[in-house]
C-alpha cells in the first residue's frame, strides 16, 4: 500500500520531411515600394509557428529586420504549391525555398543598390537595420527603402524573387527495402520521473528532463513551445488516450472532452530541457524541425518508468491505471526494481 | 419560426440579437452579431472555448441560452483591451508565449479574467483550478499558468499608452 | 525549463545570426491574444447553408434501400446529397501523387466499411433543421460479420473489409503484401546470440482532438468558382482532392486557409471540404459543413492502431546483434495514408542504432473501423514506444544501465543503416549524455567520452551479404497470422547478385562514396547531395521515378 517513484529513459531520432522525398515547397518573396517584404505561401500555420519561422528565414537571408518582413498564407490563388504542413516538413522544406526566394530577391535588391552607389554589388553588405553599404566604409550607405523606391520608378528592375525546395522521390527496393527515407534526422533522449500508486494503479508524472537535437533553433521561444506542448501529448499518449479503450474492440468510444481523457493543468510536471543544435547539412541554417519528435520518448520513458517504479511491464498503450493494478495483482504485488543506473 | 428578441451589454456596448427559440449565446454572439472570438469546439460543455464572462461570472456560451442573456453584463476576448492598451493578461500571454494555435486563447483568457477579477493573488494551484475547464491542446498548459501568475502580479500597475501596451516584435 | 548546450558541434554552425536564433515575437501572437485571428468558421456569409452526413451505425453492412423522401419535404432543407450525386464517387487520398488504387467513396454506394462512414448529406437552413432531416431518413441495411483485429483479417477466411484489397492488406510494389526490410541474416545472429527476446507492443488508435472541429465553408464565388474556407493542414492537398472527386478544373477551386486550431495529421484528409463545395454546387449557396465534437472523435481519423512484434538477439556484452520486427499498421476500412505510414516505419527501423542484421516486414491492414490517418510522428511514434522499452528490457537482461546500453549501440557517423544509407549528422549519443547529466543519472567515464563523431564507419560502413525471400507475394493467399514463417533464405531469380543464404563472411568493405559537401545553405533547383552510398549487392530495381510504378497500379 504505497506509492512507489520511477525513473525510466527512452532514445530515439526522428526523419524530417515526408518519407522518400517528393514533398516540394514553393515561396514567393516580394517588396513594396518602400523595400518592406512580403513572403508568400501556401503553407499552413496549425500553431507550430510556419509564419513567424518563415519570416525569420526571410528577414536574415535578405539581410533585413524583422519588422521589415511579413509572410503570407494562406490562398491557393496567390500562394504557390506548397505540399503541406505534416511530417516535420516545414521549417527544413519550406524553409529552404523561402531562403531561394529571399536570396533572388536580395540579388536584385544589392545589383540595385550598387547601381546607385556606383558599385560592384559584390563590394556591398546589408546591416540588417535597413540600410545596405560598401563593406568597410559603413558611411557610404543607402536604405533599403532608397533602394526600392529607386530600383521600381528608375531602374525599371522589380526587388523579388522565386524559390523551390524539392528532394527528389527515393525509390524503394521491393526486396531489401533499401531506400532513402529523409536526409537529416533530429534526436532526443528523454528521463521520466514518476510516481506509482499501487493501490490504484494511478501514475503521477513528478519530473522530465530532456535534450533535444534539432539542427538550428530558429527561434529558441517557439522551440520551447514545442518541446513543452509535446512531452505533454507525449504523456497525455502514454497514460490518458484513446478512442478505443478496449481495442480491437469499437464499442465505448469516447464522444468528448469528458470521456477522451487528457492530462489538464494540475496534472502536468516541470521539465527541464537542454536544447542541442548540430545544423542538417541541407537545412535552413541548419534547421530541423522538433514538432513531432518532442512527443514521442515520453511514451517509453513513461513505460520504463513504471517498470523501475513497480517491476510491471505494460506492453500495450495507453497505460491506465486498470491495466497497471491487474499487472502488479498479477505479479504478487508492487516490485521496485531500485536505481535503474549501475548494474542490476 | 418566430425570433425572440435580446438586449444585452457587450463588452459595454448596447447591443440586440433576433434569436430562435433554443439557440444558445455563442451562435448568438459568432451569427447574429459577428463576434467570432468566441470559439465552437464541442457545443457540449467539455472544452472551454467558448468560455465568455455573464455578470462577472464565467459562463459556457455554448450551454447558455441566449433568450436567457437579456439584460446581462456580456464579455468577451474583443473586450479585454482598453482601446490600444492591452489587459494586463493579454500582455503576459504574449510574453511568455503561452498561445500556439490561439484556438483555446479567447476562452481561456475570459478564465483567467475571472479568476483575477476575484481573486488578485492566486497560488498556482488556484490557476490551474480557474482554467482547468479549458482545454488546450498544444501548449502543455505550462505557459498558460506562468503567463496568469505573472499578470497577477503586475497587476495594479496601469499601463501607459502607447509603447507598453503594444505588443513589442 | 529550457538552457541551449551551445558547446555541442559549435564547431558546424555560425551562430552570428541577425534574426535567425533570436526569441523574436510570433507574427499571429497579437492576433491570438485578442481573439482577431481568423479561423476557417470566422467568414460570414449571407444565406449560409449548414450540411449534415447520416453515418453508418453498424461497422459492416450491405445497404439495401435508402429512402429520403421524408427528409427532403423536411422543414428548412435545400438539397439532399445521395451518392449518385458525387461525380467521382471512388477515390484514395494518395493518388493525387500515383500511390495507391481508389477505394474509398465520399457517400456509401452499396455497402458501408465502417460504423460513421458517411452514407447521405442534407443541407439545411440551420444545423438542428438538417439534424431534423436526418432523423426521417429511411436505411435498409443488411448487417454483415466485421473484423477489428489486424491478425484476424489476414487470416483466410475473413470477412473482405474493402473489395479493392481482398486480401485486407495493401499492395506493395504490385507484388507483395507487406513492405519488406532486408539487412544481413538475422536468423543466423539469433543462433548465435548470448540472449534471445521476442515480445509483443501495441499501441491503440489515437485521437488528435484539437480544439477546432474539421470544417469547411465552401460558397459561390464570382467567375463561376467557389471560394473554400478550409482548416485544412495541405491547402494544395485538399483542393486537389475536391477538384478530383468533384470532377472540377483545380483553378475553379479557390482554398483559402492557413491558421487551423490545431492539426497534428488530424487535417490531412479532407473530411469536409468535398461535400461542403458539392453542397453549393447544387444548391447555389454558401455551405457550411463542420464536424460536431462526437463526430470528430469517433468518426474523424485518429492515429491507427498499430501492433509491433520485435525479436531481437543480444550479446552479454550488450551488443545487440540482431533485429527482427514485425508490424501491423491498422488502416481502418480505407488507405488514406496508411501505405505510406508503414513504409515510414519501416525506414526507421531498427531506430538510431547500429545493428547488424535487420529483417523488418510491415503490413497495412484493413479493418471495420474508422480509417485512420496521419498523426504527429506518423509511421515512428508507436514503433519507437515499442523498440525504446524492447531496449529497457535488453539493458535489463544483460545486466547494463540503460543509458549505457544506448550509448553503445547508438549509430555513428559514416555507420552503415538497414536501409543502406549512410549516417551522418549523427547526435544521439550526445542527446543521452546531456540527458543523463541534467537528470543526475551516472555514467561510466568511457561512455562520457564517446561521441557521433568518432567509432563509426570503417567496418561499421558496409552492408553485409544479406538474406532475402519472396515471402508474402500477393495471390499466394494471405499469411499466416501472428509471426510469419522464418523466411528461407533464396537467391532472387534471373537477377545478377551476390549468392544467398549467407556463409561466414567479413562484412563486405564500402565501394568508393561519393563526399558529403560541407555546404552553406542550399542550392536551388539541383537535387541535393544526401545520403548516398553504392549497394554493394543490388537488388531488382524499379526504374520508375512516381510512386505508382514503384507501389501499385497506377491510377486509371
Amino acid at each position: 500500500m504505497a506509492k512507489h517513484r520511477g525513473r525510466g529513459m527512452a532514445s530515439i531520432n526522428y526523419p524530417i520531411g515526408m518519407n522518400l522525398g517528393g514533398d516540394p515547397s514553393q515561396a514567393l518573396v516580394h517588396s513594396n515600394p518602400e523595400g518592406k517584404f512580403t513572403v508568400t505561401l501556401s503553407a499552413i500555420d496549425l500553431g507550430q509557428g510556419m509564419k513567424q519561422v518563415t519570416r525569420q528565414i526571410a528577414a536574415e537571408t535578405l539581410g533585413v529586420p524583422i519588422s521589415d518582413v511579413y509572410v503570407d498564407t494562406a490562398d491557393s490563388d496567390t500562394g504557390p504549391h506548397d505540399m503541406g504542413s505534416f511530417a516535420s516538413r516545414g521549417t527544413h522544406r519550406v524553409g529552404n525555398a523561402v531562403m531561394v526566394a529571399a536570396k533572388e530577391a536580395r540579388g536584385v535588391m544589392m545589383e540595385a543598390a550598387a547601381e546607385e552607389l556606383e558599385v560592384n554589388a559584390a563590394d556591398l553588405e546589408t546591416d540588417g537595420r535597413g540600410n545596405i553599404h560598401v563593406k568597410g566604409a559603413p558611411l557610404r550607405a543607402i536604405s533599403v527603402k532608397d533602394v526600392a523606391i529607386a530600383a521600381q520608378f528608375r531602374q525599371g528592375k522589380t526587388i523579388a524573387g522565386r524559390g523551390i525546395f524539392l528532394i527528389p522521390l527515393s525509390e524503394v527496393n521491393a526486396e531489401t527495402g533499401e531506400m532513402s527515407p529523409v536526409s537529416c534526422y533530429a534526436h532526443a533522449c528523454l528521463v521520466a520521473d514518476l510516481e506509482v500508486d499501487d493501490e490504484t494503479g494511478e501514475v503521477t508524472m513528478l519530473k522530465m528532463t530532456s535534450a533535444y537535437e534539432l539542427g538550428r533553433a530558429i527561434n529558441p521561444k517557439m522551440v520551447e513551445q514545442q518541446l513543452v506542448g509535446g512531452a505533454w501529448m507525449g504523456m497525455s499518449h502514454a497514460l490518458y488516450e484513446t478512442p478505443e479503450p478496449y481495442y480491437p474492440d469499437i464499442a465505448h468510444g469516447p464522444r468528448d472532452y469528458n470521456e477522451y481523457v487528457m492530462p489538464g493543468p494540475g496534472d502536468i510536471c516541470p521539465h527541464d530541457i537542454a536544447v542541442l543544435e548540430r545544423p542538417a547539412p541541407d537545412g535552413p541554417f541548419g534547421g530541423k524541425g522538433p514538432g513531432e519528435m518532442c512527443a514521442n520518448p515520453v511514451l517509453p520513458a513513461v513505460a520504463n518508468a513504471i517498470f523501475n517504479a513497480v517491476g510491471v511491464r505494460i506492453d500495450e498503450l495507453p497505460i491506465t491505471p486498470e491495466k497497471v493494478l491487474r499487472a502488479i495483482k498479477a505479479q504478487g504485488g508492487a516490485r521496485p526494481q531500485g536505481a535503474p543506473a549501475g548494474r542490476g | 419560426m418566430a425570433k425572440t428578441p435580446v438586449q444585452f451589454r457587450l463588452n459595454g456596448a448596447d447591443k440586440a440579437v433576433f434569436v430562435d427559440g433554443g439557440e444558445n449565446l455563442l451562435n448568438a454572439l459568432r451569427r447574429g452579431i459577428g463576434d467570432m472570438s468566441v470559439k465552437f469546439g464541442c457545443g457540449q460543455g467539455t472544452c472551454g472555448v467558448c468560455t465568455v464572462l455573464i455578470d462577472g461570472e464565467p459562463r459556457l456560451a455554448c450551454l447558455t441560452l441566449a433568450e436567457t442573456c437579456g439584460g446581462r453584463g456580456i464579455e468577451t476576448a474583443l473586450g479585454l483591451a482598453e482601446g490600444p492598451n492591452l489587459h494586463p493578461l493579454q500582455e503576459a500571454f504574449m510574453e511568455h508565449f503561452a498561445a500556439q494555435c490561439g484556438f483555446c486563447t479567447s476562452g481561456m483568457l475570459m478564465a483567467a479574467k475571472a479568476l483575477l477579477d476575484r481573486d488578485p493573488s492566486p497560488t498556482r494551484e488556484d490557476v490551474a483550478e480557474a482554467i482547468s475547464g479549458n482545454i488546450c491542446r498544444c501548449t502543455g498548459y505550462e505557459p498558460i499558468i506562468n503567463a496568469i501568475l505573472d499578470a497577477a502580479s503586475k497587476r495594479g500597475r496601469q499601463p501607459t499608452s502607447g509603447e507598453q501596451g503594444r505588443a513589442r516584435i | 525549463m529550457l538552457e541551449f548546450r551551445k558547446e555541442y558541434f559549435k564547431d558546424e554552425r555560425d551562430d552570428h545570426l541577425n534574426e535567425v536564433g533570436q526569441p523574436r515575437q510570433r507574427q499571429d501572437m497579437l492576433g491570438h491574444v485578442t481573439g482577431r485571428t481568423r479561423y476557417f468558421d470566422d467568414h460570414a456569409f449571407e444565406g449560409l447553408l449548414h450540411l449534415k452526413v447520416l453515418r453508418s451505425p453498424h461497422p459492416h453492412a450491405r445497404l439495401r434501400s435508402i429512402d429520403v423522401s421524408a427528409a427532403e419535404r423536411s422543414a428548412g432543407v435545400k438539397r439532399v446529397i445521395l451518392a449518385a450525386d458525387v461525380p467521382v464517387n471512388k477515390n484514395t487520398l494518395l493518388s493525387l501523387i500515383g500511390f495507391g488504387k481508389d477505394d474509398e467513396p465520399l457517400l456509401a454506394v452499396d455497402k458501408v466499411r465502417y460504423k460513421g462512414e458517411p452514407i447521405v448529406a442534407v443541407v439545411a437552413e440551420s444545423e438542428a433543421a438538417a439534424y431534423a432531416a436526418l432523423a426521417k431518413i429511411r436505411v435498409n441495411c443488411e448487417p454483415l460479420p466485421a473484423v477489428l483485429d489486424v491478425e484476424e483479417a489476414i487470416k483466410p477466411g475473413a470477412p473482405v473489409v474493402n473489395e479493392t484489397y481482398p486480401a485486407n492488406t495493401f499492395e506493395y510494389h504490385e507484388k507483395y503484401n507487406h513492405q519488406k526490410l532486408r539487412f544481413g541474416d538475422v536468423e543466423r545472429a539469433f543462433a548465435s546470440a548470448d540472449f534471445v527476446l521476442e515480445e509483443r507492443y501495441q499501441m491503440s488508435p489515437i485521437e488528435h482532438a484539437p480544439t477546432e472541429t474539421n470544417g469547411s465553408i465552401a460558397a459561390p464565388e464570382t467567375n463561376d468558382r467557389f471560394v473554400v474556407h478550409t482548416c485544412t493542414q495541405a491547402l494544395f492537398f485538399s483542393l486537389g482532392t475536391a477538384a478530383k472527386l468533384l470532377d472540377l478544373p483545380s483553378n475553379r477551386l479557390h482554398f483559402i486557409g492557413g491558421t487551423v486550431g490545431g492539426g497534428f495529421g488530424g487535417k490531412v484528409d479532407s473530411l469536409t471540404e468535398p461535400l461542403s463545395i458539392l453542397g453549393a454546387m447544387l444548391t447555389g449557396r454558401p455551405v457550411r459543413y463542420v464536424l460536431g465534437r462526437e463526430e470528430e472523435m469517433l468518426y474523424g481519423c485518429p492515429r491507427g492502431a498499430e501492433r509491433h512484434y520485435i525479436k531481437d538477439g543480444v550479446m552479454r556484452d550488450g551488443r545487440v546483434v540482431a533485429r527482427k520486427v514485425t508490424s501491423y499498421f491498422d488502416a481502418g476500412a480505407y488507405t488514406r495514408l496508411s501505405s505510406y505510414g508503414a513504409v515510414k516505419c519501416i525506414a526507421h527501423l531498427p531506430g538510431p542504432y547500429t545493428i547488424p542484421n535487420v529483417h523488418g516486414d510491415c503490413y497495412c491492414v484493413f479493418t471495420n473501423r474508422t480509417p485512420a490517418t496521419a498523426m504527429r510522428g506518423f509511421g515512428i511514434t508507436g514503433v519507437d514506444f515499442a523498440l525504446e522499452v524492447q531496449m529497457d528490457k535488453l539493458a535489463h537482461k544483460v545486466g547494463m544501465d540503460p543509458m549505457e546500453f544506448r550509448i553503445l549501440n547508438a549509430y555513428r557517423d559514416g555507420d552503415m543503416k538497414a536501409h543502406r544509407r549512410e549516417a551522418h549528422n549523427c547526435a544521439l549519443i550526445e542527446c543521452v549524455q546531456v540527458a543523463a547529466e541534467k537528470a543526475g543519472w551516472p555514467i561510466r567515464d568511457e561512455f562520457r567520452r564517446m561521441n557521433s563523431l568518432t567509432g563509426g564507419g570503417g567496418e561499421r560502413a558496409g552492408i553485409p551479404a544479406t538474406a532475402t525471400d519472396e515471402v508474402g507475394r500477393i495471390g499466394t493467399g494471405r499469411p499466416a497470422s501472428t509471426t510469419p514463417p522464418r523466411a528461407p533464405a533464396m537467391p532472387i531469380p534471373s537477377t545478377p547478385r551476390v549468392p544467398q543464404p549467407v556463409v561466414a563472411q567479413p562484412r563486405m568493405a564500402p565501394a568508393p562514396r561519393p563526399v558529403m559537401p560541407t555546404p552553406p545553405p542550399p542550392p536551388p533547383t539541383a537535387p541535393l547531395p544526401r545520403e548516398q552510398t553504392k549497394p554493394v549487392a543490388p537488388g531488382p530495381q524499379h526504374g520508375a521515378t512516381r510512386f505508382s510504378s514503384v507501389f501499385g497500379t497506377r491510377r486509371r
